[in-house]
């Protein structure tokens, strides 16, 4: 099949990225470019036009690309004719080219004031290479340049024109600048810097006419009121129109650009349409943003998969002028049924504002301080209620800054040199680096090309903010709501689950089959969240696949940097006997294991062991598995409690056990760790655990959700209870409401915070019916649920733990 | 086994079902073991058993496709080529295989 594309910027390369990426066979393909060059990103022209970057630091897509993937390119060429009943489509020079499918993302024009003067030499407009170069060009010749237009773009024009040494004046017709992205005190803050950078400004001035010299250059403006203005060069920015002529010509429905559906398809089915030139909805959309994801879906239909739907974008905006700090998304201007949280710092130079609807954010204005713009931009398209961190919202999201870079919070405070992710010892300046030579756009991206935050994920805000800063209005936070299991499918996390419930699916081939996965067995990111979903909807029916499981799952130990395997077995509540100690040291004898260690657990790490000798390992420990290696319960740490010590009023040691009795051998989402403490001094660090329960004269109060990792977070307030019988229902409760709602690898921490505490108080405090049923789904999943390390001693899986043996 | 015209020699492993399905089983060799995998289609691969990153165990990672997962940092690695997939950078060896009447062959190093 052939497909052409007409347009060769950024929506339109990046759609072909993405059919390149899932169909590179489908089609034979063809683009016409009516500019000289190849993919670049236009978004970067203003740094360009600053002398901060040079056109070839933002090319994306060189002529190269188009060779290495097959496409004929025609650049340079503009086409003026769609026959759609030829099915052809036909260029300036003659040249022609059949289709099967065609792709128009023709973009848009910049709107021409319609005054005379308009055509006089110097008068241009601000959209390409072609533009910025004049620009530089008369910089270098001219003195005085006038701006029309005080939006997004005549500012980082006029910024531009300043930094190259001419004298700018930007005139705007509102009373403000900005007005569509920023509310007036942003606006006025934004003013006063611009001008202390020396631009000048004229607000509420109409332009009526631009005056020519005889040799027909421009010389001056006249304004509406007469006055008039020196100028030797004139940018008109005042607004952009999708490019529709093309298509309007061709017959297609067009009202404020090229009409599409979900699917970006035309009133032609054979035509598709994205970007700029695309009214999708009625909006046509300005920025770059989202025309990714509208070259997401349209790839997708192209490839005859089928799946997706472009559903429109909040988008946000993000004035590429260096040092100057300014964000804005959504409705910031308020309005019916709208509240405002605002802090005005005039004097410190930060304005910040929140717009909020029903307890979510719709809208938000940064001035000055924007490193928690991506944060907001994140809840508002999320739609996630915020009243329970309401008081707090203003402060920022406050989780950057964890561990591993130095206690950094401020991406842009950060030199070059300083490490931001301190796993994989990458430093700013490579981050930014990679952003701008491999023309990356999504978190994503940054983390394939180089690695930062793709371990531990701490440093996961400061590359936000360092991707959002150096890519300006380009970059989007992932849509957590819908983000899809991983690149085999466009399925989400909860669609997954909701299909294994109602189908009753059994195995991890029915459910890939079902949801018409697009790779034949799924990979290593989605395989073992299938796995977990189908057991824990149908425990004990599900079929449980240990090619699906990693290593350590696979093996019941855990792998270590070397290959060997370490073996942790289980102590209840950490209390242990001569006995059992006596054995742990006859076995690390009797198998040369190398180093031993008590673990923060409360338990003892064997370390070294080789696979082939673990089944003989657990058999001579005879101990349970204290599957230190799974997604599962590990610990429950106690403190020594009111058997002995002399402040403890709860036996907390017992109550640990018992929770651990009937809670190991429990999978989960993640790791699971509980902490049981026997008075208010909390020996057992009950505040940083899943589940921490602590004693309190009275009876116990449970906190959840906590976590000691990465970033220290303290654990919620659950409820307090009386009995140990309850202490046990709550716990189990809560830890099944966990293991049934929350994502493959969320922790508590991370699945509380989506949900909000309230809803988990919701289903387990103040519904004792869901409560038990809860509970009682757990109890049910857990009985006769084998000891992985008992079936093993016996001879279970044998093979696993053989090496082969060539004749 | 017989030395062939060309001299090459192939050694007997296993029978292709002592592999699981998408799954695979390690050759111990002094100095440098050797994975040998199998996937959903049935066909055979053998690297060694040191993935290019970091020297994890290839053998011990998740089979997809015609790739598997190094289980130390999750580097794809191709098993035709035994090289990293894109961006990741790297190659680790791959031994010739063949499957004849369900024994699976492997032409191994001197």
């Amino acid at each position: 099949m052939k497909l052409v594309m007409v347009g060769n910027g950024m929506a339109g390369a990046r759609t072909l990225e993405e059919l390149l990426k899932i169909a590179p066979d489908v089609y034979d393909i063809t683009v016409f470019g009516a500019e000289p060059h190849a993919n670049y990103n236009r978004i970067l022209l203003s740094p360009v036009l600053a002398g901060e970057m040079t056109i070839q630091d933002i090319m994306l897509n060189d002529v190269g690309w188009y060779e290495k993937n097959g496409i004929r390119l025609h650049l340079g060429k503009k086409v003026v004719r769609i026959e759609r009943g030829a099915r052809k489509v036909v260029a300036a020079d003659g040249t022609e080219e059949r289709y099967d499918r065609l792709l128009l993302a023709t973009g848009s024009n910049p709107f021409i004031l319609p005054v005379p003067g308009k055509d006089l030499e110097g008068v241009i407009t601000y959209r390409d290479i072609g533009d910025t170069n004049a620009m530089i060009a008369a910089s270098k010749r001219y003195r005085h340049a006038v701006v029309i237009g005080g939006g997004l773009l005549g500012l980082e024009a006029a910024n531009g024109l300043k930094l190259r040494g001419m004298n700018v004046t930007v005139v705007h017709l509102m009373e403000w600048l900005m007005e569509r992205q920023l509310d007036r005190t942003a606006a006025q803050l934004l003013q006063r810097s611009l001008e202390a950078k020396g631009l000048h400004f004229l607000l509420k001035t109409q332009t009526a006419e631009i005056l020519g010299s005889e040799a027909g250059r421009v010389r001056a403006v006249r304004f509406k009121d007469g006055s008039e203005l020196a100028a030797d060069l004139v940018v008109m920015a005042v607004g952009i129109r999708p490019n529709t002529e093309l298509a309007e010509g061709a017959g297609l429905h067009c009202s404020r650009g090229i009409v599409v559906n979900d699917t970006m398809q035309t009133f032609d089915p054979k035509v598709y349409a994205v970007g700029e030139c695309a009214a999708h909805r009625g909006v046509a959309y300005g920025l770059v943003a989202p025309l990714f994801e509208m070259a997401k879906v349209c790839a997708n239909h192209l490839a005859n998969f089928g799946i997706g739907r472009y559903a429109g974008s909040v988008t946000s905006t993000k004035l590429k002028v260096t040092g100057i700090d300014l964000f804005s998304a959504g409705e910031f201007t308020g309005g019916a049924g709208t509240e405002d949280i605002v802090l005005d710092d005039a004097q410190g130079g930060v304005y910040k504002r929140i717009v909020l609807r029903d307890n979510r954010v719709v809208g938000a204005v940064l001035y000055g301080d924007t490193a928690d713009g991506s944060w907001y931009l994140q809840l508002l398209r999320d739609r996630q209620d915020v009243s329970g961190i309401r008081d707090h919202l203003m402060f920022g999201q406050n989780h950057l800054g964890n561990t591993g870079h130095q206690g950094q919070n401020r991406a842009a405070v950060m030199a070059d040199a300083m490490e931001v992710c301190g796993c994989n010892g990458v430093a700013k300046g490579a981050i930014v680096r990679a952003i701008k030579e491999r023309g990356l756009f999504t978190l994503d991206d940054v983390r394939k090309h180089t690695k930062a935050s793709s371990s531990c994920g701490s440093c996961t805000g400061l590359v936000e903010q360092i991707l959002a800063s150096t890519v300006g209005g380009a970059y989007q936070p992932q849509e957590a709501k819908s983000k899809p299991v991983c690149g085999c499918t466009d399925h989400t996390h909860e669609e997954v689950r909701r299909v294994i419930k109602e189908h009753r699916l059994l195995s991890i081939s029915a459910a890939m089959k079902f949801l018409e996965w697009r790779t034949p067995n799924g990979c290593a990111s989605c395989r073992p969240a299938i796995n977990y979903y189908l057991i824990c909807a149908w425990p004990h029916e599900a079929n449980d696949d240990p090619q699906s499981r990693f290593i350590n799952e696979r093996a019941h130990a855990n792998i270590q940097k070397d290959g060997t395997f370490s073996v942790v077995p289980r102590m209840f509540g950490g209390v242990t006997t001569p006995e059992q100690l006596r054995r742990i040291a006859d076995v690390a004898d009797k198998y040369k294991i190398p180093t031993v260690k008590v673990t923060g657990g409360q338990r003892i790490d064997l370390l070294g062991v080789k696979k082939e000798d673990l089944p003989s390992v657990w058999r001579d420990l005879d101990m349970p598995s204290g599957h230190a290696y799974a997604k599962a319960l590990r610990t429950v740490k106690t403190c020594v409690g009111s058997e002995w010590c002399r402040f403890g009023v709860q036996d907390s040691t017992n109550m640990g056990i018992e929770l651990e009795k009937s809670l190991w051998r429990m999978y989960a989402p993640h790791k699971v760790k509980m902490a049981v403490s026997g008075c208010p001094r909390n020996c057992a660090e009950s505040g940083i655990k899943d589940v921490g329960v602590i004693g309190v004269d009275s009876g116990w109060e449970i906190y959840v959700a906590g976590n000691g990792g990465i970033k220290t977070e303290v654990a919620q307030f659950l409820v307090k209870v009386k009995t140990h019988d309850e202490v046990l229902e709550y716990a189990g409760a809560f830890l099944q409401l966990y293991r049934e709602e929350a994502r493959y690898l969320d922790r508590t921490v991370h699945y509380v915070r989506r949900v909000g505490l309230d809803h988990v108080k919701k289903k387990i405090v103040e519904d004792a019916d869901n409560r038990k049923a809860l509970w009682a789904r757990l109890r049910h999943a857990l009985e006769g649920e084998p000891d992985p390390w008992k079936e093993r001693a016996a001879g279970k899986a044998s093979e696993e733990y053989r090496a082969l043996e060539p004749a | 086994m017989e030395a062939t015209m060309e001299r090459v020699r192939w050694t007997r492993v296993c029978r292709a079902e002592d592999i699981p399905e998408l799954g695979a089983r390690v050759i111990r060799r002094t100095g440098a073991d050797i994975a040998v995998f199998r996937n959903a289609e049935g066909e055979c691969f053998a690297l060694l058993d040191r993935c290019p990153h970091k020297g994890g165990p290839l053998s011990q990672g998740i089979v997809f496709g015609k790739s598997v997962a190094c289980p130390l940092h999750g580097w794809t690695i191709r098993l035709q080529d035994g090289c990293a997939e894109a961006p990741d950078v790297g190659c680790t060896r791959a031994f010739p295989v063949k499957v004849e009447k369900g024994e699976v062959l492997l032409q191994l190093p001197d």
